[in-house]
């Protein structure tokens, strides 16, 4: 498990070293990670418990508090704190 | 290594290392009830450090499926890796093939993505060192306490905790969606393939999210390409 684990994380990084990639590709990769937080996110985030709402509730917190311009952190804190207290009143 | 670099990637990945906590600990939990020992549990966490296929594993040992199955449906589930390091690689500053070898350990969905969505040009590596010591230490210690105490947080916390990877997805990813369509329509168009994808169950949770984010990220550039063209 630990080389199969191991093995996507570490080819691309040590043999793309130095390397110089077309430009196509090259801005291929630099969508890469904001494609990755959508795929990421959605849909798992509506789906951490079996009560649909945390999930609901839960990401709308932290977009809430995204938007409103707090660091990542406080998005993480608040999240937690909302469900917390939805999960008081369940 | 340079100190401040480091102390600023443990700083950023100080959200990981919290949305780590309720998972290792659950996994430690688990893994003590599907019979590992307290050293198998935190071994796996040492040497694999992969969320999702460590839980696989256990689902799969409970089962009795034979050892090389688990081997091989942990690659496939870590394939999307491929995408996010080279991507990453981009990214990073250059450094010796050794220690960039080193620490493509500790990339995860997870580290990657505070990485890839840092504000600076270049990363370097005594930053990524950072951040994944803080991620790894939680996900390794956590593993054991879990397996130590037995026991899992208060079902109210435990359900509270369950959004914080996620929340923390979504605060790196608001900054960047501000004022640029781009990044909003790259992460929406990667969440609604990836959720077609889940509803119609057409890949598993590793390909979906590899596929959906590759699709999105070439079509976005060929129509910005085009929009080039035209203009």
């Amino acid at each position: 498990m630990a080389i199969v684990t191991y093995i996507p994380r570490a080819i691309p990084l040590t043999f793309l070293e130095g390397r110089e990639l077309p430009k196509a590709v090259q801005n291929v990769l630099r969508n890469i990670p904001y494609a990755v937080l959508g795929a990421l996110i959605f849909p798992a985030v509506f789906f951490i418990q079996e009560n649909i709402w945390f999930g609901i509730l839960g990401a709308a917190a932290a977009f809430g508090i995204a938007i409103a311009g707090a660091n990542v952190m406080i998005v993480v804190l608040g999240s937690i704190a909302v469900l917390a207290i939805f999960s008081g009143f369940l | 290594m340079n100190g401040r670099e480091f102390s600023a990637g443990l700083k950023a990945g100080t959200s990981i290392a919290i949305g780590y906590f309720p998972i290792a600990l659950t996994f430690g939990l688990l893994a003590k009830t599907t019979g590992l020992s307290l050293l198998e549990a935190t071994a796996m966490s040492i040497f694999v450090f992969a969320g999702a296929s460590q839980y696989i594993a256990l689902s799969l040992i409970t089962a009795g499926v034979a050892p090389i199955v688990i081997v091989l449906n942990t690659f496939v589930v870590n394939i999307r890796h491929f995408l996010m390091t080279a991507s990453l690689n981009e990214k990073m500053a250059p450094d010796n093939r050794w220690k960039k070898a080193l620490y493509a350990f500790g990339i995860t969905d997870e580290t990657f993505s505070v990485l890839a969505t840092q504000k600076v040009h270049k990363i370097t590596t005594a930053f990524a060192v950072g951040v994944i010591t803080i991620a790894y230490g939680s996900w390794v210690v956590f593993t054991s306490v879990g397996h130590l105490i037995g026991a899992n947080l208060p079902q109210f916390l435990q359900a509270a905790m369950s959004i914080a990877l996620y929340a923390m997805f979504i605060g790196l990813l608001v900054p960047s969606m501000r004022g640029n369509r781009k990044v909003v329509s790259l992460a929406l168009i990667a969440g609604a393939i990836n959720s077609l994808f889940y509803f119609t169950e057409w890949l598993s949770t590793g390909w979906a999210i590899m596929t959906s984010t590759l699709a999105s990220a070439i079509f976005i550039e060929w129509i910005s390409r085009k929009g080039v063209k035209k203009s």
